[in-house]
């Protein structure tokens, strides 16, 4: 309406070309031009007076989104028969064509194949309204419960974080060359103003100071975390995953963590170690949460359990290389998720890695941490910082395995570095490596690990070949269900993805429907987030 | 027919107008077809009295005169014979004593023509068959309702040369022809720049004042322009001046860029409202003197015939406004209310509590002596107690409107009410309530209206779907009565029939109830909770049984989607009001509306009753709200200064003060006994829906598109207005801007507009709106 307004609001009326196609449309041929503008303006009328009764049962259909029911409504005010056949709510089923200077948007009807209709399963039966009361405030204070929206949404988490003290900058205020000047000008005046400005310019903070409730749950909720119970710590987990009103509670979670890694490795306790590991995914995973600011406390937690010499009272029993896998993977997920150009991240966590990795001093555990490390931050990684060293990590390797006995700790440490590279490399190999895989070759190349590598390489490209023909089958079933759908829905865009969405809603993962999009109905995507997206509908 | 009867029922306002435009009386025999039940349901309350009052015989003969020229013409000489007949005349014959008005007070205008009220219903509908039988072209009745809705909201004294049009051939073509005279359509802008040149020259103190007169002068000469077919000259200068205009008159500038041709002018309706009704100002005596001597020098006769035509100018001695106080008033579609119709004496105190309330009163002391707090209670009960006794001298007489007898089952619910009230928290500023929200999950856009029972043990919502479903948000589910045979075999003499009759295979948590043909707008239960009303968009209001869960009645007069519909505090009589401009009074075993209430400009898009049942107020797309009295169906206030359609009402709970939220998400506060704005609550950043005062009145709760609720200091507000020394004869408010002080609290949902609000008993909040993911 507004852009409707800004362009000279009398002179919006209909092309004439439109009045010449539409009375062609209906048996009129040669209609002259003055009529053609007397129709188009007389049309144009008539259509924003529709607009603006249609508007009106859209206000009181409290709505923002004006619907096709509502221009029915409004041409049933003006005692017009409605137009039939526009009832769904997500689009209009035009469809557009030119040719021979011509232009024209038809109503595509297609012919329906009964029978498919008759043997495409039901689709879901939509829910039936239902009512659901929450707390939207207790005593004038809003809960943070999952219903609510979050107490501090993340766009000023971070704004308190990155723009902390902007206020307090001198000079850059008024106020704060009038508090200069007073300053020097009386003495015990001033400072008094000092002060008293200086409480005024504090900057705004998330309190620190936790209700009683808060205390509670924050105390409930470590316990569970570290406790005994698994089903009360998945339930703790879960609330840490996903409650929306934790950022104040969000540095004493970070020192918690950072305290009890510290205190732990030292004592040697995998289990809550491992637990401690657990929460941090869990906050990590909670998308109301700024973690940026404690990463300073998280990171070294989590890169500890990477690389530590000795997570365990036993090493060669328990399985602290499980810790190290989960803890590297945890550290890559950062990496991607808040590495940036100003922190540098990733880059500044491979050089750790790859510095403790080179020294030959370093023990297998850290030596293992460190290639788990590195390989989780993906292939890329892995092409240029691994695969050049392996030919002198299997000559370790072969050193322990096959040399004189030193301890078993080491033999067991170099078991497991072999096959973690194994796993690591060989999907990486496959893809870089022309074929035929020839053990000597690899022998050549790899030294120690190369024949390993090679049946390993061999059989990495066997799966890959057995899952990309099972992707090709499921694709096949679902073009097939397209073609079937195609016939009865007229827009194929809508109906991909709807039948997507079902999908991949089956198997729980909305996210990558976009992705899915993307790759396998490149037209339809693009399509869809043109037409379909536009009108601010969201779904 | 639909736009025919509408069209008839106009005018029951304006009673301070010195000479009646003719048709005003004819548009007005509707109105007070249906008088107002005169004795209560299940009683003999003694009847409303009416006092017969004279309308002035020569307006009668004019009246009557203008009906029967206007039936010649349009040869219906049998409705000629027919109204001859009933009117008991001959030709030219009057009978002076032959109106009867149905209330005090109205003058000249509501009641002026029918010797019986009952005949005119009759005489109308025969005039609307017969028009209809009479084979006129199909656009006849549209025609013929616009020409009688041209008079009724026209507020403004004697039109010349209009109102004789008007009784002479009351058609559309006549009302547009006021602006046949014409310049020469290229001096428009000529004229229109200089005297804006003028006013830009003046004095600050008239600048603003003066300002005013532009945009209706704009409308007036582009309208003039396009009549007369000028419309290269009509596009230019809108362009040329519509960015002038102020921001708050958009929505019509937008209606009037559509039109661009004289044919389009037909049928219109804002533009009918535009040439018809006259824009009112406010103009201080200096400014108007000012205005007057600059036009008169220069000669602007053009700007000076429409001043005088199409302007009422309401002129006041005493300090020119200012922007910001002019700018509080104005928005709406024909300017500001005039200042006389704003005097009209309102009744706006609480009706005193039934004397059957006094030994309940004494029982419930003792219940509570019982449960052994009687201390916070007692101070309490007093006041209210020695309130209730004296008799308020703004309330009206109780027998002023028949009320309905109180039931049984009332005074058992009355009891219930008192016990919790006395649990009731006190709510302040530093106390504020606890919102319990209500979210409508999977609707699907489609929630349209929700109300809540006063006890708010049920909750009721409407849906684009034309149902209404009804949930219970107490552990007692909802329950049918049994079949008629069943009933047939319950012993009736136990104590427990109540309990007995109801069917306890149909208890559920909730039912829905399928009648409507179109979306339901409008939602309201009865005080008792037995009943319930629905309003739709296809143009019926319908009561439901919540016994049965059938529907009993749908009341049809409205034959345009009606938007809202309100049941009275003290139950029977409800009001619906919707697109046809007319608000309706009902009562429930009354198939025709009591009352018809018209006046408003455009759409009537809330309705609410006072909670003294006295009067109601309505809010409408033309930008005004106006206070209706429910005994003569006059107009008794008239609020503008919203800049947007209104979507909410409240009445404040001692019935003082009206609140009122609109499209542009500013929530006004008005004095009804003074006629008063008497503040602004800004905050909302779009279209409030709900709006809420606690149940002692010091919270007001807003609901909004915005998914916000709301909590502003009701008391503040008020009683900062008792310490300013407002001048409410002049009625010109300096409203300060402190909405910010006023906000206690925000609270903002999760994608979920907030569409209604209610106070339990207790002063819990209750909020309630449809989940848009």
């Amino acid at each position: 309406m507004a852009e409707e307004r800004r362009q000279k609001q009398c002179s919006v009326v209909l092309p004439t070309e439109s009045m010449k196609a539409m009375a062609e449309s209906v048996g009129v041929g040669q209609l002259q031009e003055e009529s053609c503008v007397a129709l188009s303006e007389e049309v144009s009328y008539r259509i924003k007076e529709i607009a603006q009764d249609a508007l009106k049962f859209m206000h009181h259909g409290k709505r923002r989104k004006l619907t096709t029911s509502d221009i029915d409504n409004a041409l049933k005010l003006k005692n017009v028969e409605p137009l039939y056949g526009f009832q769904s709510q997500e689009f209009i089923p035009f469809r557009f064509a030119s040719g021979g200077g011509r232009e024209l948007h038809f109503y595509e009807e297609k012919e329906v194949d009964l029978s498919d209709i008759i043997n495409t399963p039901l689709p879901r039966v939509p829910l039936d309204v239902s009512l659901k009361a929450h707390w939207l405030s207790i005593e004038g204070v809003q809960p943070s419960i999952p219903e609510n929206p979050p107490p501090a949404p993340k766009e000023q988490q971070k704004a308190e974080s990155t723009e902390p003290l902007k206020v307090v900058k001198p000079g850059q205020e008024e106020e704060g060359t009038i508090q200069g000047k007073s300053q020097g000008a009386t003495a015990p005046d001033g400072k008094g103003q000092y002060l008293e400005k200086g409480l005024i310019r504090l900057k705004p903070r998330s309190t620190h100071e936790l209700s009683v409730e808060q205390q509670l749950y924050y105390k409930e909720i470590t316990e569970a975390c570290v406790g005994s119970c698994e089903a009360k710590r998945a339930e703790a987990l879960q609330s840490i995953a996903t409650d929306p009103g934790l950022y104040q509670m969000l540095p004493r979670f970070s020192t918690f963590i950072s305290e009890g890694v510290r205190v732990n490795v030292v004592q040697n306790n995998l289990a809550l170690l491992i637990y401690l590991m657990r929460m941090v995914k869990a906050l990590m995973d909670n998308p109301t949460l700024y973690l940026e600011k404690y990463l300073h406390e998280l990171i070294p937690a989590v890169v500890t359990c990477i690389v530590s010499k000795q997570l365990c009272l036993r090493p060669d029993v328990d399985n602290h290389w499980a810790l190290r896998d989960f803890a590297a993977r945890l550290m890559a997920q950062s990496c991607k998720t808040f590495s940036t150009t100003t922190n540098n991240i990733q880059s500044r966590i491979t050089k750790t890695f790859t510095k403790s990795w080179l020294d030959d001093k370093t023990q297998w555990t850290t030596r293992y941490g460190c290639i788990a490390g590195l390989a989780e931050l993906g292939p890329d990684v892995i092409k240029t910082l691994i695969l050049p060293r392996l030919a002198v990590e299997g000559a370790r390797i072969k050193a322990v395995m096959e040399g004189p006995v030193v301890s078993n700790i080491d033999k067991i440490g170099a078991d497991h570095v072999q096959s973690l590279l194994l796993k690591h490399c060989a999907s990486v190999i496959a893809k870089i490596r022309p074929q035929p895989d020839n053990v000597e070759q690899y022998r050549t190349d790899y030294g120690y690990l190369g024949p390993m590598l090679c049946s390993h390489v061999m059989k990495a490209r066997t799966q890959a070949a057995l899952q990309a023909q099972q992707v090709n089958r499921t694709t096949l079933t679902i073009t097939q269900v397209h073609l079937i759908l195609r016939k009865i829905y007229l827009d194929k865009s809508v109906v991909v993805r709807k039948l997507c969405n079902e999908l991949f809603s089956y198997h729980c993962s909305t996210s990558s429907l976009q992705y899915h999009l993307n790759v396998k109905h490149v037209a339809v995507s693009t399509r869809a987030n043109v037409g379909y997206d536009s009108p601010g509908t969201g779904k | 027919m639909a736009a025919v009867q509408s069209g008839m029922g106009e005018g029951v306002e304006e009673k301070d107008i010195k000479t009646e435009p003719a048709s005003d009386g004819f548009g007005n025999n509707n109105a007070n077809d249906g008088r107002l039940v005169s004795t209560s349901p299940g009683s003999n309350a003694p009847a409303a009295s009416n006092k017969p009052v004279a309308g002035g015989p020569p307006e009668d003969q004019q009246t009557l005169l203008a009906v029967l020229q206007f039936l010649r013409k349009n040869k219906l000489t049998e409705s000629v014979e027919i109204l001859r007949r009933e009117a008991g005349l001959p030709e030219d014959d009057l009978d002076p004593n032959g109106a009867d008005s149905s209330g005090a007070g109205t003058g000249g205008a509501a009641g002026s023509v029918d010797s019986d009220a009952g005949d005119a219903s009759s005489l109308l509908t025969r005039v609307t068959v017969s028009s209809s039988a009479a084979a006129q072209a199909p656009t006849k009745g549209t025609i013929q309702s616009d020409c009688c809705q041209v008079y009724d909201g026209a507020s403004g004294g004697p039109v010349p040369g209009n109102s004789a049009a008007g009784e002479d051939q009351p058609d559309v073509s006549v009302v547009l022809s006021a602006y046949s005279q014409q310049g020469d359509p290229a001096l428009y802008e000529v004229y229109y720049s200089s005297l804006k040149r003028f006013i830009e020259t003046v004095l600050d103190c008239h600048r603003a004042e003066l300002s005013q007169v532009f945009y209706p002068l704009f409308v007036h000469m582009y309208l003039e322009l396009v009549y007369n077919n000028h419309e290269n000259e009509a596009k230019a200068f809108f362009e040329k001046f519509s960015g002038d205009q102020e921001c708050y008159y958009e929505d019509d500038l937008r209606v009037l860029s559509s039109l661009t041709k004289k044919e389009h002018m037909r049928g219109n309706e804002t533009l009918l409202d535009f040439r018809t009704s006259k824009f009112v100002l406010r103009i201080s005596r200096d400014s108007y003197q000012l205005l007057k001597r600059h036009l008169q020098e220069r000669q602007n006769n053009q700007i000076w015939n429409i001043i005088q035509e199409h302007l009422y100018i309401d002129i006041f001695d005493g300090m020119p406004r200012s922007k910001s106080q002019i700018d509080a008033m104005s928005g709406s579609l024909a300017g500001e209310a005039k200042r006389e119709a704003n005097k009209a004496k309102v009744y706006y105190g609480l009706l005193k509590e039934p004397e059957i309330e006094l030994p309940l009163d004494d029982e419930d002391e003792e219940a509570e002596n019982e449960e052994g707090k009687p201390k916070k209670k007692k101070p309490k009960k007093d006041s209210m107690g020695s309130k209730s006794k004296k008799q308020d001298p703004n309330a009206p007489s109780q027998s002023r409107i028949p009320l309905p007898e109180l039931k049984d089952s009332d005074k058992l619910d009355k009891i219930m009410y008192m016990k919790e009230a006395t649990k009731r928290i006190r709510l302040g500023p530093d106390n504020l309530p606890s919102i319990c929200f209500y979210s409508f999950l999977n609707a699907y856009q489609g929630l349209t209206a929700v109300d809540f029972t006063d006890d708010s043990s049920l909750i009721a919502g409407g849906f684009a779907d034309s149902t209404v479903r009804v949930w219970s948000v107490t552990p007692k589910k909802l329950r049918k009565v049994k079949s008629a045979a069943d009933l047939n075999l319950i012993d009736k003499e136990s104590d427990d029939v109540l309990e007995r009759i109801m069917d306890e295979k149909t208890a559920s948590e909730s039912k829905i109830l399928y009648g409507h043909s179109g979306p339901v707008y409008g939602i309201s239960f009865s005080p008792d909770r037995n009943y319930l009303l629905s309003s739709s968009e296809d143009g019926t209001v319908r009561l439901w049984s919540l016994q049965t869960f059938t529907c009993l009645v749908g009341y049809k007069g409205h034959n345009y989607p009606v938007w809202d519909t309100h049941f009275s505090p003290h139950g029977y009589y409800f009001v619906s009001g919707g697109h046809d401009r007319v608000a309706r009074l009902w009562a429930t075993d009354h198939y025709q509306p009591l009352r018809m209430f018209s006046g408003h400009l455009a759409d009537i898009t809330c309705t609410r009753f006072h909670p003294n049942s006295n009067y109601l107020a309505t809010g409408s797309s033309d930008r005004t709200i106006r206070l209706w009295d429910v005994l003569n169906g006059n107009c008794v206030r008239i609020f503008t200064g919203h800049k947007g359609p209104i979507h909410a009402l409240a009445f404040s709970p001692n019935g003082k003060f009206l609140a009122s939220g609109a499209t542009d998400g500013r929530v006004l506060l008005w004095d009804i006994g003074h006629g008063l704005m008497v503040g602004e609550l800004k905050g909302h950043t779009d279209t409030i829906y709900s709006l809420r005062f606690s149940r002692d009145g010091e919270i007001l709760a807003s609901g909004s598109m915005d998914n916000t609720v709301r909590l502003w200091d009701a008391m503040k507000a008020f009683d900062d207005l008792e310490t300013d020394d407002f001048t409410a004869a002049t009625g010109h408010i300096h409203l300060q801007d402190n909405s910010q002080e006023l906000l206690l609290g925000t609270y903002l949902t999760k994608s979920t507009p907030v569409i209604h609000l209610h106070f339990t008993r207790r002063n819990l909040l209750l909020a309630a709106g449809a989940y848009n993911p």
